[in-house]
């Protein structure tokens, strides 16, 4: 057998996949992995790759997400479910620190002792590129978030190439998918009832002949097989760039993105903003189940007398009047404002300020939206009618 | 603050859930006891100490003329005054008399309608005497009146938000009902503060904290009913903690006039 090496590719079988996720547990990794509960696919603690949703398949649409089971699908045929691996980098809340008061002197506590470092598996072409658009945001803008680089640093990544796409996906428009990559540790390629594990780093190297060690069987792929493999994500690309309906799951989305930052930045003032503000809730479902929003809000909370104080950060949404308050009043109080100010920021100033777009096509903000908004049909009407201005709406920045 | 600030707590037109969160604080409440004198909460002493006090917690509605007179002077008696829980914010459930006559429900409940003295309406304090604070919820969260004593306390602004049950939901991980199980629920359009209890067991919100702070629920509703739930259904389904609530009293009205 050919050692696995970056670059390597062997066959595993769901029996290998199991010493796979054994070898990462004994290495010490928390092993998360996508799972059936309360009518989604969801990722948690994965005990068994028993335990992964082979046979079932996600119908999702605006505001509608819907599980199917499908004796023919694979493991890996749902796409991406409400949560993400913003959920486990970049946690909801956290304590940040932690003080004590006592006799008039502040004392700070000692960070807690170090979390088990993550595995994920399961992990999409979207997702792996939302995880390089938090790396910057967390990482690259000099002020680096401590918490959030300790996980990052320790992250074992298993990738999915996707085979299906849902109604709601626009990887392809986004470059973001359906293959994965840039960056995993192993990406698997589901064909017939095994899976075409390729390696991506010498960790996963290291976890594969672990596995190996454990009685994993690793045939080597040839070369066609390779082939055949790396055809799988490309072919659903065509034919999500085709628009094509993918078995029969209806057509994916698509977001035409030329000169996106340029259009949306050229109608600030379009009557859409007003539109969507009729049917938006700002309710922030939205950017909370996006891979890439990375808003927080710190606060301290202390006890009664004010002895104990911890430090809380917690996920914060463009969508609340809080997040734009500022001298005693929020400076984007109308939801027009508010819905402009997320999506100018997705699609145009993110570029600015990261070099990136920080939308990868996910589509968790169509799906997860309680009313169905769809940001590629709101872009695509801005850009239907460029340049159309409302009429004074008293709007303006607020 | 030399002295101890003193406490004290008013019930109205309720059903006493929200005076029980505070007794059901347990350590915390002792905590609290050691800073503040609590002289005047009857469901927990009968010791009462005349005011003036530094804060008064009101519960429940005004739903009878006695009830008008007495909130004026428990407004006279304290410096800081905190209304918890639906009825006091909103009227609460009982506020459901306002849509019916008052007449037909003496007579239908008491055998002798001629002995009950009533107001027609049920009002939230905020109709009759000025408020300082409103905690919402049926009942009110220990955590956000526990947070809301130690921001008195402490003299900060108390953590109480006024966005959607979503980001409670979101925060715990939980599936969205209505997005995943097609379950009409008021979480987009209800403000947060009960750490979504009712979604985390599989069911809709029912509102009890009331309208967010940007509440849209002509969208919300409209789409609902577009999936097939029934006008009526979604009516009654507004019209129940916070009825009156002003932006939840006014779309039960809007799905009631166009049934």
């Amino acid at each position: 057998m050919t050692p696995p090496s970056p670059g390597s590719w062997h066959w595993l079988d769901r029996a290998g996949l199991q010493l796979v996720v054994d070898a990462l547990r004994r290495q010490g990794h928390r092993v998360i992995g996508p799972q059936v509960a309360d009518g989604a696919i969801v990722l948690r603690d994965l005990a068994s790759v028993t335990d992964l949703p082979t046979g079932w398949l996600d119908d999702q649409d605006g505001g509608s997400y819907r599980l199917r089971h499908d004796p023919t699908a694979g493991t890996f045929d749902h796409v991406v479910g409400p949560h993400s691996l913003k959920n486990f980098l970049f946690p909801a809340r956290e304590t940040v620190a932690s003080f004590a008061r006592d006799d008039g002197t502040w004392t700070q506590a000692p960070r807690s002792a170090a979390e088990s470092p993550l595995a994920v598996l399961g992990v999409r072409g979207c997702d792996l590129a939302a995880l390089a658009v938090q790396d910057r945001v967390f990482l690259g803008s000099g002020y680096v978030d401590e918490a959030y680089k300790a996980r990052r640093e320790r992250l074992f990544l298993v990738a999915v190439n996707c085979r299906r796409a849902a109604a709601t996906c626009f990887c392809h428009s986004m470059g973001c998918g359906p293959s994965a990559g840039p960056v995993f540790d192993l990406a698997l390629t589901e064909i017939g009832n095994r899976f075409a594990c390729e390696v991506g780093s010498d960790h996963g190297a290291a976890v594969l002949a672990a596995a190996s060690e454990a009685g994993a069987v690793l045939a080597a792929c040839t070369a066609s097989e390779i082939d055949a493999a790396g055809a799988v994500p490309r072919d659903l690309g065509s034919r999500m760039h085709a628009r094509q309906t993918v078995n029969d799951t209806p057509s994916p989305r698509s977001l035409d993105t030329h000169g996106i930052r340029d259009l949306l930045m050229r109608n600030l003032e379009h009557p859409q903003w007003d539109e969507v503000a009729s049917r938006c809730l700002s309710c922030t479902n939205c950017t909370l189940v996006c891979p890439t929003c990375f808003c927080s809000s710190v606060q301290e909370v202390a006890d009664l007398s004010g002895d104990q104080v911890d430090r809380e950060r917690h996920w914060a949404s463009c969508f609340s009047l809080d997040h734009a308050r500022m001298h005693g009043q929020s400076v984007r109080s109308s939801t027009a404002s508010r819905y402009r100010q997320w999506l100018i920021h997705k699609f145009a100033t993110w570029i600015d300020q990261f070099d990136t777009s920080g939308c990868t096509g996910c589509g968790r903000c169509i799906t997860w939206c309680p009313v169905g908004i769809d940001v590629t049909r709101e872009i695509a009407a801005i850009r239907a009618t460029d340049g159309a201005a409302a009429p004074e709406t008293g709007r303006g920045t607020s | 603050m030399n002295a101890k600030p003193r406490l004290a707590v008013f019930k109205f037109a309720s059903c006493d859930g929200c005076q029980l969160q505070l007794l059901d604080a347990q350590d915390r409440l002792l905590e609290l006891a050691g800073r503040v004198e609590i002289d005047h909460f009857l469901e927990a002493s009968s010791r009462v100490v005349p005011g003036p006090y530094d804060m008064g917690l009101v519960e429940g509605s005004i739903t009878t003329i006695e009830d008008e007179e007495r909130i004026r002077e428990v407004r006279r008696q304290c410096r800081f005054l905190v209304t918890i829980g639906a009825c006091a914010t909103a009227g609460g459930i009982q506020a459901l008399r306002n849509w019916g006559r008052i007449d037909d429900f003496r007579a239908a409940i008491y055998a002798t309608p001629e002995t009950i003295s009533t107001l027609a309406t049920s009002t939230p304090i905020a109709d009759h005497v000025p408020v300082d604070f409103e905690l919402r919820g049926c009942p009110i969260d220990r955590g956000q009146l526990i947070d809301l004593l130690t921001a008195v306390l402490l003299g900060r602004k108390p953590h109480v938000p006024g966005h959607s049950v979503c980001v409670e939901c979101k925060a715990r991980g939980l599936v969205c009902v209505a997005v995943a199980k097609g379950i009409p629920c008021l979480g987009p359009v209800t403000q947060a503060g009960c750490g979504a209890i009712c979604p985390a067991h599989d069911r809709e919100c029912f509102g009890c904290f009331g309208p967010s702070e940007s509440p849209n629920l002509v969208s919300l509703t409209g789409f609902y009913e577009r999936r097939g739930t029934p006008r009526d259904s979604l009516m009654r389904l507004v019209r129940s903690f916070n009825a009156a609530a002003p932006a939840f009293r006014a779309e039960s009205d809007r799905l009631e006039a166009s049934e």
